[in-house]
């Protein structure tokens, strides 16, 4: 029961807001020696892993890119867009990039949009445009809200876009878990069953969205 | 062949040149803060796998403490005003979306085209990981052609990708701390004690109940330990296999399916997801650190009730 301590640990942590680094080391600590193992030993262990994971990291790669675009005006750019676009409200906006981003997911293709290169530069002001160019005012918890919502559907659309593709990590991670409980699955099997779950997620994060666009413009007209 | 070692090295110089340009930068009075922190990472980026277990728990613990201990800062490398920012759009305008646009283009050319050729019996990507260097050959592909198109300065990719950088912070490392942490929490056999817990007190007789329990399961366990993966093995041993699928006959690959989807709904609600959630707060520069959660509260709680009525009805 001890070994709970450590999530215990993560909870409390990031409740209280401490630095989630120092909340994670700390949580690592506990969880380990409540375990029986050394400091030295959890140490190595976090360590080890920590060289084995420095795949996540290299995301980061794609930043001078934006950096350098952003310097350009990629953001005012896409802002100016969507004055232009006066027909496209927030809504139809983030409803079109959630099918874009769920069907090329649902492709195999989750790399090639994102959070670092699509939101931050291009939807969220894009987002922002569509709002102001429909007569709505962003307040700074306004525009808060909006670029918020932005990076929810890019992840609601990988997340219930990517397990449609067959070799994507979670499925072989399904086949070979019930492999070993002696239950042969064709991937594509599982690849089809996360379809209706796809099309719920869509029509429930765009039902959410028409009732976003709608609560902005209400607030536009008071 | 190109392995993900290339793509190390490429990460480790970046890294090496914000540590750098945030040491001499003297608008941020925590600049060393910044360069020591950066270093650690391109420290581990070039030469992680020389360091040992140990060496790398220390520079692990350095990244904990210096950030625990906000010591670090925010870079100010000169940019352009957004007056200046306007300006130049308009003079762009579309063409500013070509270096955007490059990127996703490389990455399929790189997984579709790539891939696939082999020199001298080798092939040209290591095909484990071939969409990540893809994607660092895009991201470098995709600068060059800002650089060039935008005429924009030669150390403008690195002194802004300094800045984004310095704008995520601290959270950029909070991924990999947290796997590294998911690894502590296996080998102390956490997920297999909280299965335990999970299972041996609440009855599950009645096929909903326990088709709920499984999908509710697999969203709570993933809160807790932010991510799915995790959570799968231990609840579908403890539940989705004796329970729903050798117990009430339900079809493995919907149950195995669905449970994994709704382990996603659980991602969408922690902070412990941080790439996904964490992550895209600091980056869009959002005080609430917690407000793209928010935001998808409310799609992943009703897809969750949704999960376990799919389940239900598809699974038997």
């Amino acid at each position: 029961m001890l070994t709970l301590l450590g999530v215990a640990a993560v909870v409390v942590g990031f409740a209280v807001r401490l630095n989630p680094l120092l909340v994670v080391v700390i949580a690592a600590f506990v969880t380990g020696l409540a375990a029986g193992m050394t400091p030295v030993a959890v140490l190595e262990a976090f360590g080890k892993a920590f060289n084995e994971s420095r795949l996540i990291t290299v995301a980061y790669l794609v930043l001078p890119m934006v950096g350098v675009v952003e310097r350009a005006g990629i953001q005012e750019q896409a802002k100016k867009l969507m004055l232009r676009l006066r027909g496209v409200s927030v809504g139809p906006l983030l409803i079109a990039y959630l099918l874009f981003r769920q069907g090329t997911s649902a492709l195999g293709l989750t790399s090639i949009a994102g959070q670092t290169q699509s939101i931050r530069p291009i939807v969220a002001p894009m987002a922002e445009g569509a709002v102001e160019s429909h007569g709505g005012t962003l307040d700074d918890a306004e525009r808060q809200r909006v670029k918020a919502m932005a990076a929810a559907t890019d992840n609601v659309g990988l997340f219930f876009g990517e397990d449609i593709f067959v070799a994507i990590g979670s499925i072989l991670l399904m086949v070979g878990f019930l492999a070993t409980a002696g239950i042969t699955l064709d991937p594509i099997h599982l690849s089809l069953w996360a379809i209706p779950t796809a099309i719920v997620a869509f029509l429930l994060h765009a039902a959410r969205l028409l009732l976003f666009d709608r609560a902005r413009r209400r607030g536009a007209a008071a | 062949m190109i392995r993900i070692g290339a793509v190390y090295v490429l990460a480790g110089l970046v890294f090496a040149a914000f540590a750098v340009l945030s040491a001499v930068d003297r608008n941020n009075s925590k600049r060393f803060g910044n360069a020591v922190f950066w270093g650690l990472v391109a420290t581990s980026f070039l030469a992680g796998d020389l360091l040992g277990d140990l060496g790398n728990g220390v520079l692990v613990l350095g990244l904990a403490l210096i950030a625990g201990f906000g010591l670090l800062g925010r870079g100010q490398p000169a940019t352009t005003s957004p007056e200046e920012r306007q300006a130049l759009a308009e003079r762009f305008g579309g063409k500013l979306f070509v270096p955007a646009l490059v990127l996703p283009v490389v990455v399929i050319f790189g997984v579709l085209v790539l891939k696939p050729i082999e020199l001298a019996g080798a092939p040209l990507l290591d095909p484990k990981q071939a969409t990540l260097i893809s994607l660092a050959l895009a991201a470098v592909v995709a600068t060059a052609t800002g650089l060039i198109l935008l005429r924009q300065p030669l150390m403008s990719p690195l002194q802004e990708g300094r800045r984004l950088m310095d704008t995520v912070g601290w959270a950029a490392l909070l991924p990999q701390m947290l796997a590294a942490l998911g690894a502590v929490f296996a080998l102390a056999g956490v997920g297999d004690l909280i299965g335990r817990l999970v299972t041996s007190h609440i009855p599950m007789d009645a096929r909903l109940t326990a088709v709920a329990v499984y999908c509710l399961g697999m969203a709570g366990f993933t809160v807790i330990m932010g991510n799915a993966f995790a959570a799968f093995p231990v609840m579908t041993a403890g539940i989705g296999l004796p329970i729903l699928i050798r117990g009430f006959g339900g079809d493995p690959a919907v149950v195995a399916s669905i449970g994994m989807l709704s382990g996603f709904c659980g991602t969408l609600m922690t902070p412990l997801a941080a790439n996904f959630n964490l992550v895209p707060a600091a980056l869009l520069e959002l005080p609430d650190r917690y407000a793209v959660i928010k935001a998808q509260i409310p799609t992943a709680l009703p897809l969750l009730v949704a999960n376990v009525v799919l389940m239900y009805v598809l699974a038997f």
